[in-house]
């Protein structure tokens, strides 16, 4: 049977493809310098230069962590170009002058920029590399008084909410991946729903990594004022390259009293080939702060990409009552390896948080979860309920568990299950006895082992990520 | 309907089954007894294609067709049906999901179009009738967290729902208190027809006080040694399998 499941894991990637654009890209290498060009080409305020080079100064003194549980080349921080973009006409005053190139990009990858196209729930902020190059519904938005942009366009026209709020959920110091994102981050999102509004359609970036041997440094920042709402969803693609790339993104919730974020990911980043080659190195820190009473953070992410994904979406839950949950798919195969999770820290009192991770290994892929649940001596009567289970493709994959917990109150509770399981021969037999295919018996076993995190997703999304699902484990059954 | 010739099958290179002869026509109730070990369930398992099982010798035909040389969802497909000794759980899968997607790729298979959500509930709730299923059950997912009896009784809806040509019952009575031994059995019976038959693989008589068998085979390592009408499961039942072995010592 491993033979059949085998086969089933590899398809081919089917956003690898090149977008063939005259880009700005400046030459490889990172230093104080760098830093400040572009800084310039941005156009950014001294503010922002001065807060890049401290983060610069400080990353230079920190090391690469060394304890995650993945295996990857050294990467060379300096070949590395830290700026590409398509070259285009200026500043764009609507949506007709985006090249249609990039209008073409998009669309192969199922992403329209055209408004009228686009299904009305979803407004897109469209990241190419480096820039953002198109944001959609932001008149329809700007009614409600709701800010959807690019983080370029929102530091001029929004300073004080970005200087408010930059870096005060993910420092500039917080670690080493994050203090390189602050220094030389390019472009992102950046998302404003004031107080009272119910954000009416789901905002969304698209990232896309097109030019080689660069990395993109996004950095996004939502904050939801007191009673808000806003359910935001991101997805990302990068062509197949041989060489890894590095993306290191910074992300930044903030919660009020009684708001609530939905941020939902489904990552299909280039996993590299069969043997391993090429593919994206996915460091991430996205974090979220439930500042106000009753507040709530929902992480939900499908991470099916990336030859190397670092990324534990956490939840500081500050205020009383708020909650913080966080729903994960990680998918590995081939040569994939993934350490993923979260972090609950709990300070405020009646803090809740939920935590569910399904964690498929297939190929060769090394799958780890690490999560810490954190309650604090103040967060009297809070409760984290965590399931962690593993599902096993094959005889060569891994799939590991670090929990780590530490309760500082004795009115707290704590719940953790964890499973693993093998899609077995005889479940596949109990399908195919039943008319079931392979391919479809697997694709059921897992989608049906995922369910719990799928079902949190908005409904598009939610049919989109069971295809990549379906997809990246092509191959691994037959 | 189906004609099995001199088959010899093993696992893990030891051989199991060492020339099983059986023809079995339409409409027929055959029982298969025999004492624990004598291959009973693993000709259930070649006869459904489990991949654990290698066919070392011999013929199955199925309606004219080489039933060995098909995957299990093409003899699914062709009309075989295998209700297991012990279902399988499959978490997250609803019991609907699940045999709606059977049944939709058996129709399929068969040129006939798929039934959508609607039609295929409502079939769903008749065929529920038989084996007395809550309707809860539409959408628990598929055997997990059942008991015993809700699984075989399962296997028994299964059954019903992709109407199969040939049933083949692995020890369905095993684990069963009398009630459901009951219900499993009616089920079993008000779906019996001139145009399918049934294999009952059983170790003790008792299910076949209410599944009664046209024909009795006793395998006793791995060989049908005796063949006789129900009465047959009845003279095991007093005697036990020794006095099969006596007397097949005592015609060697």
């Amino acid at each position: 049977m491993s033979e059949t499941i085998e086969e089933l894991v590899s398809q081919e990637y089917k956003y690898g493809f090149t977008t063939d654009i005259e880009s700005d890209t400046i030459a490889p290498g990172l230093s104080e310098d760098v830093v400040r060009i572009i800084s310039k080409k941005k156009n950014e305020p001294e503010w922002l230069t001065d807060w890049r080079l401290k983060a610069f100064r400080v990353w230079k003194t920190m090391e690469e962590p060394r304890w995650p549980n993945l295996k990857y080349a050294k990467i060379d921080y300096q070949s590395i170009s830290y700026y590409s973009s398509p070259k285009q006409a200026k500043k764009l005053n609507s949506l007709d002058e985006v090249d249609p190139v990039l209008l073409d990009t998009y669309a192969r990858l199922g992403i329209s920029l055209t408004e009228q196209k686009r299904l009305t729930g979803v407004a897109v902020d469209a990241v190419f590399d480096s820039v953002s190059v198109a944001t959609t519904f932001k008149e329809t938005l700007k009614e409600k008084g709701i800010i959807f942009c690019s983080f370029s366009d929102a530091v001029h026209e929004h300073p004080d909410l970005v200087k408010k709020y930059l870096g005060s959920v993910v420092p500039y110091a917080d670690n080493y991946f994050a203090a390189l994102n602050s220094a030389v981050f390019s472009d992102g999102s950046f998302c404003f729903i004031p107080k009272g509004v119910r954000c009416p359609m789901e905002l969304s970036t698209y990232f896309r990594i097109n030019a080689s041997n660069t990395g993109q440094f996004e950095r996004t920042l939502i904050v939801a004022e007191d009673n808000a709402y806003v359910s935001y969803l991101e997805g990302c693609t990068a062509p197949m390259r041989d060489e890894n790339q590095l993306h290191a993104a910074v992300v930044e919730l903030v919660a009020l009293e009684n708001a609530e974020i939905k941020y939902s990911t489904v990552q299909n980043w280039y996993a590299g080939d069969k043997d391993g080659k090429g593919g994206i190195y996915n460091f991430v820190t996205k974090r979220g702060k439930c500042l106000g009473a009753k507040s709530k953070i929902a992480w939900t992410q499908v991470e099916t990409g990336s030859a190397i994904t670092w990324k534990y979406p956490s939840v500081i839950l500050l205020g009383d009552d708020s909650i913080g949950e966080f729903y994960s798919v990680a998918v590995v195969n081939n040569r994939q390896d993934a350490d993923t999770g979260t972090k609950m820290h709990h300070i405020g009192k009646n803090t809740r948080s939920t935590i569910i991770s399904k964690g498929i290994s297939a190929g060769r892929g090394n799958n780890t979860y690490r999560g810490l649940v954190n309650i604090g001596k103040n967060a009297t009567n809070s409760r984290n309920y965590t399931q962690c289970d593993s599902m096993l493709i094959g005889n060569k994959c891994s799939a590991n568990t670090f929990p780590y917990i530490e309760v500082k109150n004795s009115t707290s509770s704590v719940e953790h299950e964890a499973s693993t399981s093998k899609i077995g021969e005889d479940q596949i037999f109990y399908c195919k006895q039943r008319g079931i295919n392979t391919e479809n018996a697997v694709s059921m076993i897992i989608n049906g082992f995922a369910k719990e995190v799928f079902k949190n997703l908005p409904m598009e999304f939610a049919v989109e990520a069971q295809k990549l699902l379906g997809i990246s484990l092509e191959g691994s059954v037959g | 309907m189906i004609e099995i010739k001199n088959l010899h099958a093993s696992v893990n290179g030891k051989e199991i089954l060492k020339g099983i002869n059986l023809k079995i026509n339409a409409g027929e109730v055959h029982a298969i007894m025999g004492p624990n070990g004598s291959g009973k369930s693993t000709l259930a398992q070649v006869l459904s294609g489990h991949p654990a099982y290698e066919v070392t010798e011999g013929t199955v035909t199925f309606e004219g067709q080489d039933l060995l040389d098909m995957e299990p969802e093409k003899r699914a497909h062709a009309g075989v049906f295998l209700a297991f000794q012990y279902p399988v759980e499959i978490p997250g899968v609803s019991n609907s999901y699940f045999l709606k997607a059977g049944l939709n790729e058996i129709r399929k298979s068969r040129g006939e179009g798929e039934l959508d959500s609607m039609q295929f509930l409502k079939l769903l709730k008749e065929k529920m009738k038989i084996v007395e299923m809550d309707h809860s059950f539409i959408n628990r997912p598929v055997n997990e967290g059942f008991s015993g009896g809700e699984k075989k009784r399962n296997e028994i809806l299964q059954m019903a729902v992709l109407e199969p040509k040939l049933a083949i019952l692995d020890e369905t009575d095993s684990g069963l208190d009398i009630d459901a031994l009951k219900i499993v059995s009616s089920g079993v019976n008000k779906l019996k027809s001139p145009k399918n038959a049934t294999i009952v693989v059983t170790h003790y008589q008792r299910l076949l006080n209410y599944i009664v068998p046209d024909f009795v085979h006793v395998l006793v390592n791995g060989r049908i040694v005796k063949s006789g009408g129900k009465e047959l499961a009845l003279e095991l039942e007093a005697n036990g399998y020794d006095f099969i072995k006596e007397e097949m010592l005592q015609s060697a």
